[in-house]
């Protein structure tokens, strides 16, 4: 039993901590958001240039070699900076994908600007008619002579708008639910026949919903075995689920603390707010469900580390703890703060926004009750 | 015991559906349906299209221009304006400043104020809140110092919905700091808006839109006949206006028509999905908040059935504010669940009237559902905090 970060993961956690507190503070994290395009490509470059794009890629691949403890490091700090610049995108999702399923010649040709912030790029993993099961895929792709014609739609494409790469699956084979004749298909964003509805979401970032009609590839772009995407695609979207639960972790520990915070420096009735018992058990409780998400993310990270067939249980079982633990911690801590907490104005609302956009995406806390239901 | 509606009942109900139906303005319940924000002139024409219409104030009584209905006619009515989705009246002038000036005003006031609120000549605004006395209201600072025939009025009130478009406020403020009681010292104050000294600041809530202001007042000349009744009494007042208002409090018939809303939204397939109505966890979710709903509804009824019958409130409307906020956020938890990824673009220029229907993201007002999560956090927050009720139960009704 070993709970500690090993050297090279303290220093990894002191360098983003370092970078939040010196790089990001809440009012630059505002104007990233508010710019045009979402994020800023300088401080993106920068993440680039301290390797944290490198992370989760072998050394083959021109990565680090790190694993899920190291990205759960990463994204739980950037939780506490309410981080905008998309790494989720590019470097869980998209990255996570050609890491997996691409050849050499294709990761040298996209996973390598990737890491290095040249290009954008993004995975498209869900449909309008999906709700949150990646194996309902009705895009298709028809082959025609040596290229591919990809048609269909995509929801919720994070960093659609700005990816200049577009990793979608399309059905090759069988029917709507069939988790065989799924593939992946590398689409440039700027190819005819494919148009992007981009937008702002609620908590500051970006999607977009994307059309394909009748885009044509060359088979160059098939990543994988035809037929095959299923499995690198569900172990992407694992691995993203979990990187998304350890950014809500971070961001519950900020909820919790500052709510403890404010109520000890709030005064009403002469005395601060936080000396009233009712509001004391309530924060006790957000405390509780802070360290309890804290013990089944460790449980789910160290078990994703060890054997993947295994993980999927403990991915299901965390994000179904930060549906409810992070509903819980969102609105106490809006609550406890009272007019406050419901303003622009106020950092509290905007972790608060971005913990409920991660309760939302990758399945809701229902969805993956259910899986565990059996 | 009986719960069903005699005949003059139904034919009530029958007239005021017909009334949205055909003398409503149309093109105000198709910006309801499509989630297109109301314009200032849009708020001030359909509560004009009520003035004319009589019912411009359901709960006053008829010697001032209200309606003098029973309470079984003022919930049929709530129910059919929800039905309609038509939108709720702005409460300020109609719940608020209106019962008290006719209840503690004098003869003067009645006649300056009370017409032009019927007609919605004024829009006006509550200035109750201060930065340092938000749950401890009592704590308020904002004074009022008497000169002549005038209050010299300084300070600063906050969370003041809609103040921007306010012509006037109705304000508590202190006019004597030498008090056994810090509530002895506020008095009930109303001032014109349109003049030096008064400064409006927009806030913007978590939704992005600019709904409540900070208001200064920087020595700002109010005249002695604007105070209403005694001085020193406002808390008094205040409290009273918090006790006049019962029915509506829960927003028992909009959550009733939200929740029928969910329904039919979950029993269709949008964008070739399988219907979220064939998922049993999320319908007996749905059926759990119905029970809530038919309790609350129920409770609202029998106090609405004690007053009719001339008494006082009975001790169970404490919970109506608690019970009735909690069920509004429980439903917009439902509406959250049921949007999936669809709850999350922010694409509020889309419901512009003039936005190509075509590239519209999500089915109908979807995408409205975290923006209605997110505003509606201050249903608990407002109007005496939940925590602030629970204490005021406790106290009050429990005896603890």
């Amino acid at each position: 039993m070993d709970f500690a970060l090993n050297e090279v993961q303290v220093m990894l956690a002191d360098s983003v901590e370092k970078f939040i507190a010196n790089e990001y503070d809440f009012e630059t994290r505002q104007e990233h958001a508010e710019s045009k395009l979402g994020y800023s490509q300088e401080t993106w470059q920068m993440i680039a240039g301290l390797g944290w794009t490198a992370v989760p890629f072998s050394e083959d691949d021109g990565g680090l070699g790190g694993g899920p403890v190291d990205i759960m490091v990463l994204m739980e700090r950037f939780g506490h900076g309410l981080l905008v610049e998309p790494y989720l995108a590019n470097i869980v999702l998209a990255g996570g994908i050609l890491r997996r399923a691409a050849s050499k010649a294709q990761k040298q040709q996209w996973l390598l600007p990737i890491i290095a912030a040249d290009v954008q790029a993004t995975l498209a993993f869900a449909e309008p008619q999906g709700r949150y099961d990646i194996d309902d895929v009705t895009t298709t792709a028809r082959a025609d002579g040596d290229d591919w014609v990809v048609s269909g739609t995509k929801s919720h494409v994070l960093n659609g708008g700005n990816a200049d790469l577009l990793i979608i699956p399309a059905r090759t084979a069988g029917k709507q639910t069939d988790k065989d004749g799924i593939s992946l298909f590398v689409i440039d964003a700027n190819s005819d026949g494919v148009s992007i509805r981009d937008y702002e979401t609620v908590d500051g970032q970006r999607a977009a919903e994307i059309l394909l009609s009748d885009v044509t590839v060359g088979d160059d772009r098939l990543i994988g075995e035809p037929g095959a995407g299923f499995d690198p695609l569900q172990e992407t979207v694992a691995d993203a689920t979990l990187a998304v639960c350890a950014e809500a972790i971070g961001i519950m520990h900020v909820l919790t603390d500052k709510t403890i915070e404010y109520s000890k420096n709030r005064s009403q009735f002469g005395v601060p707010i936080g000396s009233f018992q009712a509001l004391q058990h309530r924060m006790v409780e957000m405390y509780t469900a802070c360290e309890q998400s804290r013990s089944l993310l460790l449980w789910a990270v160290m078990t994703a580390a060890d054997d993947v067939d295994s993980a999927a249980r403990a991915i299901n079982s965390i994000k179904y703890q930060v549906g409810t633990a992070g509903k819980l911690i969102g609105e106490e801590a809006v609550q406890i703060h009272g007019g406050m907490g419901v303003t622009w104005e106020l950092d509290i609302a905007h972790y608060f926004k971005r913990l409920t956009a991660i309760r939302q995406i990758f399945g809701n806390a229902d969805f993956h009750l259910d899986k565990l239901a059996g | 015991m009986n719960a069903t509606f005699n005949t003059t009942e139904i034919a009530f109900r029958d007239e005021v559906r017909a009334f949205f139906r055909d003398e409503f303005p149309q093109d105000i319940l198709e910006k309801q349906n499509q989630a297109i924000p109301l314009t200032r002139d849009d708020v001030v024409r359909w509560h004009k299209c009520m003035y004319e219409k009589g019912w411009a104030a359901p709960n006053w009584p008829k010697e001032h221009g209200g309606t003098g209905w029973s309470p079984v006619q003022k919930y049929i009515f709530a129910n059919e304006q929800a039905r309609a989705n038509a939108p709720e009246f702005l409460a300020f002038g109609i719940s608020m400043v209106g019962p008290i000036v006719y209840t503690f005003g004098n003869e003067a006031q009645k006649k300056r104020f009370l017409p032009d609120i019927l007609q919605f000549n004024t829009w006006w605004c509550q200035g109750y809140s201060e930065t340092g006395s938000g749950s401890d209201l009592a704590s308020l600072k904002m004074r009022a110092d008497l000169d002549g025939d005038h209050y010299i009025v300084n300070g600063t009130k906050t969370w003041t919905t809609l103040g921007q478009h306010a012509d006037w406020i109705f304000c508590l403020a202190r006019t004597n700091s030498d008090v056994a009681r810090r509530q002895e010292g506020i008095s009930f104050i109303l001032i014109d808006m349109q003049q030096p000294g008064v400064t409006v600041k927009p806030i913007v809530l978590m939704d992005g839109e600019p709904e409540v202001n900070e208001i200064h007042f920087d020595n700002v000349k109010v005249p002695v006949e604007n105070l209403v009744g005694e001085e020193g009494k406002g808390w008094t007042y205040g409290k009273v206006l918090l006790q006049h208002e019962r029915t509506g409090i829960a927003h028992v018939a909009r959550s009733k028509y939200r929740l029928m809303r969910l329904r039919a939204q979950v029993a269709e397939s949008i964008r070739g999905a399988e219907p979220l109505g064939n998922d049993r966890i999320f319908m007996r979710r749905l059926a759990a908040a119905d029970i809530e709903l038919k309790a609350l509804e129920y409770t609202e009824l029998r106090t609405l059935a004690s007053i009719a019958s001339g008494n006082a409130p009975g001790p169970e409307s404490s919970i109506l504010k608690v019970a009735g906020t909690d069920l509004i956020q429980r439903i917009d938890t439902l509406f959250m669940e049921a949007a999936g990824y669809y709850a999350l673009p922010y694409v509020r220029d889309q419901f512009a009237p003039d936005y190509p229907p075509h590239e519209r993201i999500g089915a109908g007002a979807e995408t409205m559902t975290a923006l209605n999560y997110f505003n509606h956090r201050k249903v608990t927050i407002f109007g005496g905090s939940n925590e602030i009720q629970k204490n005021i139960i406790a106290k009050h009704v429990l005896g603890l």
